[in-house]
């Protein structure tokens, strides 16, 4: 995959740094790199980053520090489905161990793992803010909520019926 | 039912779109505010509201409005605190998803009282899918005619961007939040300077939590005398609390502040009760941060009064035998818990989203996470107990931010109040891997209400 932006997301990354005063366009960097990741097939590249870099006209390393610092930057390279599922004490009293064993289980594959065939990675997570809908786990842009083992089993079913359709 | 200032609206079909949050009285504040009100009269009347921060630390907002500096020539900015990562807090979420415009409007009064012409929402990256709403809203607002140049003829400009963070606790705390918004790691700053005097970009800065800034509509619609009205005492107006754990009905609720702990946990307007009929062990109140209390501590003050919904009720005792109301985010034990297990989950959560700039946190929560481990599975000793003891107390205000604190309160109040729990997985390192200590700790019968 190129790591250059095509013309739909290079439209987006100006209009991202736009919303910032002149100068400040280093303040862009957390979004350019959702960006990146989003456009790069879902992680980051020392490629992405330094890319990230020269477009913003900063030092390689202030991307290298803010890539490393937060969670949803992927460093490595992951599966086409990553569920991230949450494991912090208000998920764990809702019943979040049963969701995460039934996960490794049926798709063995231990946190951190990503499946044979390419399509799904497990991540252990913190709090993603909706506890009261536990247990819960993200997948992309969306929240998959209320989970229970049949549950699991129908998501699983959707995404490889999506990925064999692609 | 209690009186509801935020949410009344959030049933009406439609209300997320600007058409019907304008039909159904959207935007009669802005107007309000902009046409018939000085700026100064507006942080006056959110002064006389006694609305305080809904982030968490509850400082009163009127107040900290008026410390913004105005050097001359020196652009000031608003920042949205959307970044709600604290466990148990859903509650921001549910309003920027159902009443966006709601936001918005208490954006664009707060921005005109404060002269930011360009105010950031920078909102946690994991609720990837509500930009979009918040720049839907923002658009329809801007081609109404209440953002951009010259609104309502007052001269005032204002933009509102939406930025999203990378998945960072920490950015929630204001200083850090201002460092990522300007595209660094998620740092706090030391203080002084505050933001106020030097925030984004070093311009002075006011940062305030969603529900704050949905507030500030109600207080200029109704005036801040009436506002002040409802609730008790410094707890004015209402509350958001996203309610969770073994209860049955989950999710958000607006309470105002008059209501009893009781009240909001058994009766079928909030919580419903205790999940499968089983009895209530323990609840943090405000937000994993907060102090945990047993359940007897949580219905009733240690001195025997019942306890409130409120800033100064859930505080009452102090730390010995009171919590605090915080963000809000009211997680629910039942009896089936083990405060352990729950410990341990949260000390992970700390260790994990320590920015790892002072020695006492980086080290601490990573040391509490340890030992917690250990006595969960069955391998820890009756000095482990003393030695976690220790070093909260060495973390606890020896750091640069309060994540340091809320990191510790935790441990604390678990030792404080459980401790039999802890020695009894000490002492039985088998039976706790397959049975719970239950209620046991409980020396009276714990008063549960039919
Ligand atoms: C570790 C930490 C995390 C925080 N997280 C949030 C948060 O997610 N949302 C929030 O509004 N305030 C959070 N705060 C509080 C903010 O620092 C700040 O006090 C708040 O945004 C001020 O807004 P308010 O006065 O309207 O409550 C956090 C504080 C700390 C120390
Ligand atoms: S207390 Fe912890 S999170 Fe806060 S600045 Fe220090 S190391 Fe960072
Ligand atoms: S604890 Fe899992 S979403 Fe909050």
């Amino acid at each position: 995959m190129a790591t250059i932006f095509n013309d739909t997301q290079m439209t987006e990354f100006k209009r991202l740094v736009a919303r910032y005063p002149e100068g400040k366009q280093k303040s862009a960097l957390l979004p350019a790199l959702h960006l990146a990741q989003d456009s790069f097939g879902g992680w980051l590249s020392t490629e992405a980053l330094d890319y990230v870099a020269s477009l913003l006209q900063i030092e390689p390393i202030e991307v290298y520090e803010v890539a490393t610092f937060y969670s949803m930057y992927n460093l490595k390279p992951v599966g086409k489905f990553v569920f991230e599922v949450c494991q912090t004490g208000p998920c764990m009293i809702s019943g979040s161990d049963n969701i995460i064993d039934y996960i490794k289980k049926t798709l063995d594959i231990k946190p951190g793992e990503t499946t044979k065939d390419g399509l799904f990675t497990l991540k252990l997570v913190e709090c993603l803010g909706a506890c009261g809908y536990a247990p819960m786990m993200q997948v992309g842009k969306i929240y998959k909520e209320h989970l229970t083992k049949e549950k699991v089993d129908s998501i699983i079913a959707e995404y490889r019926a999506q990925a064999s359709n692609n | 039912m209690g009186v509801k200032l935020l949410l009344d609206k959030a049933n009406v079909p439609g209300i997320r779109t600007y058409e019907v949050y304008r039909r159904e009285g959207g935007y009669r504040a802005v107007e309000k505010a902009l046409k018939e009100m000085t700026t100064d009269a507006i942080v006056e009347e959110v002064k006389k509201s006694g609305l305080r921060g809904r982030g968490g630390a509850g400082f009163p907002t009127g107040m900290k409005w008026s410390f913004i500096a105005k050097p001359e020539g020196v652009p000031r900015h608003l920042v949205c605190n959307a970044d709600e990562s604290e466990p148990g807090t859903f509650k921001d979420r549910y309003l920027m998803e159902f009443l966006p415009h709601l936001l918005i409007e208490g954006l664009i009064i707060s921005s005109f009282a404060l002269g930011s012409n360009d105010t950031y929402i920078y909102i946690r990256g994991e609720y990837a899918w509500i930009p979009d709403i918040l720049e839907e809203a923002i658009e329809e607002a801007k081609a109404a005619g209440w953002l951009g140049k010259n609104i309502l003829g007052t001269g005032f400009d204002c933009n509102i961007h939406v930025q999203r963070g990378g998945g960072a606790y920490i950015c929630g705390e204001e200083t850090a939040l201002i460092e990522s918004l300007e595209g660094k790691r998620g740092n706090p700053r030391i203080k002084p300077p505050f933001p106020a005097i030097q925030g984004l970009w070093m311009r002075p800065t006011v940062v305030n939590n969603v529900e704050t800034l949905a507030a500030v509509v109600p207080i200029i619609n109704m005036g801040g005398e009436e506002y002040a009205k409802i609730g008790v005492g410094k707890s004015t107006g209402t509350k958001l609390i996203s309610a969770c754990g073994n209860i049955n009905k989950p999710g958000v609720y607006e309470i105002d502040m008059t209501i009893t702990v009781e009240e909001f946990i058994y009766s079928d307007e909030y919580c419903g009760g205790i999940k499968d009929g089983k009895k209530l062990k323990a609840c943090i109140p405000g937000g994993s941060s907060v102090p945990i209390l047993p359940a007897n501590l949580l219905l009733t003050t240690a001195k025997g009064e019942p306890r409130y919904m409120n800033y100064e009720s859930l505080s009452d005792g102090g730390f010995a035998t009171g919590s605090m109301l915080g963000s809000g985010g009211f997680i629910v034990l039942d009896e089936d818990q083990c405060i352990v297990k729950n410990t341990y989950t949260l000390a992970r959560f700390y260790r994990h989203e320590s920015c790892g700039q002072c020695s006492p946190c980086r080290e601490g929560t990573g040391w509490m996470e340890k030992i917690l481990q250990k006595i969960e599975t069955g391998k820890g000793e009756m000095s482990d107990i003393d030695l976690l003891w220790d070093i909260q107390r060495k973390i606890e205000g020896n750091t640069i931010c309060p994540l340091g604190d809320a990191a510790s309160w935790p441990v604390a109040a678990a030792i404080r109040h459980f401790r039999d729990e802890f020695e009894w997985h000490v002492k039985n390192p088998e039976l706790a891997q397959t049975s719970n200590f239950g209620l046991q700790h409980y020396a009276d019968p714990i008063h549960v209400p039919a």
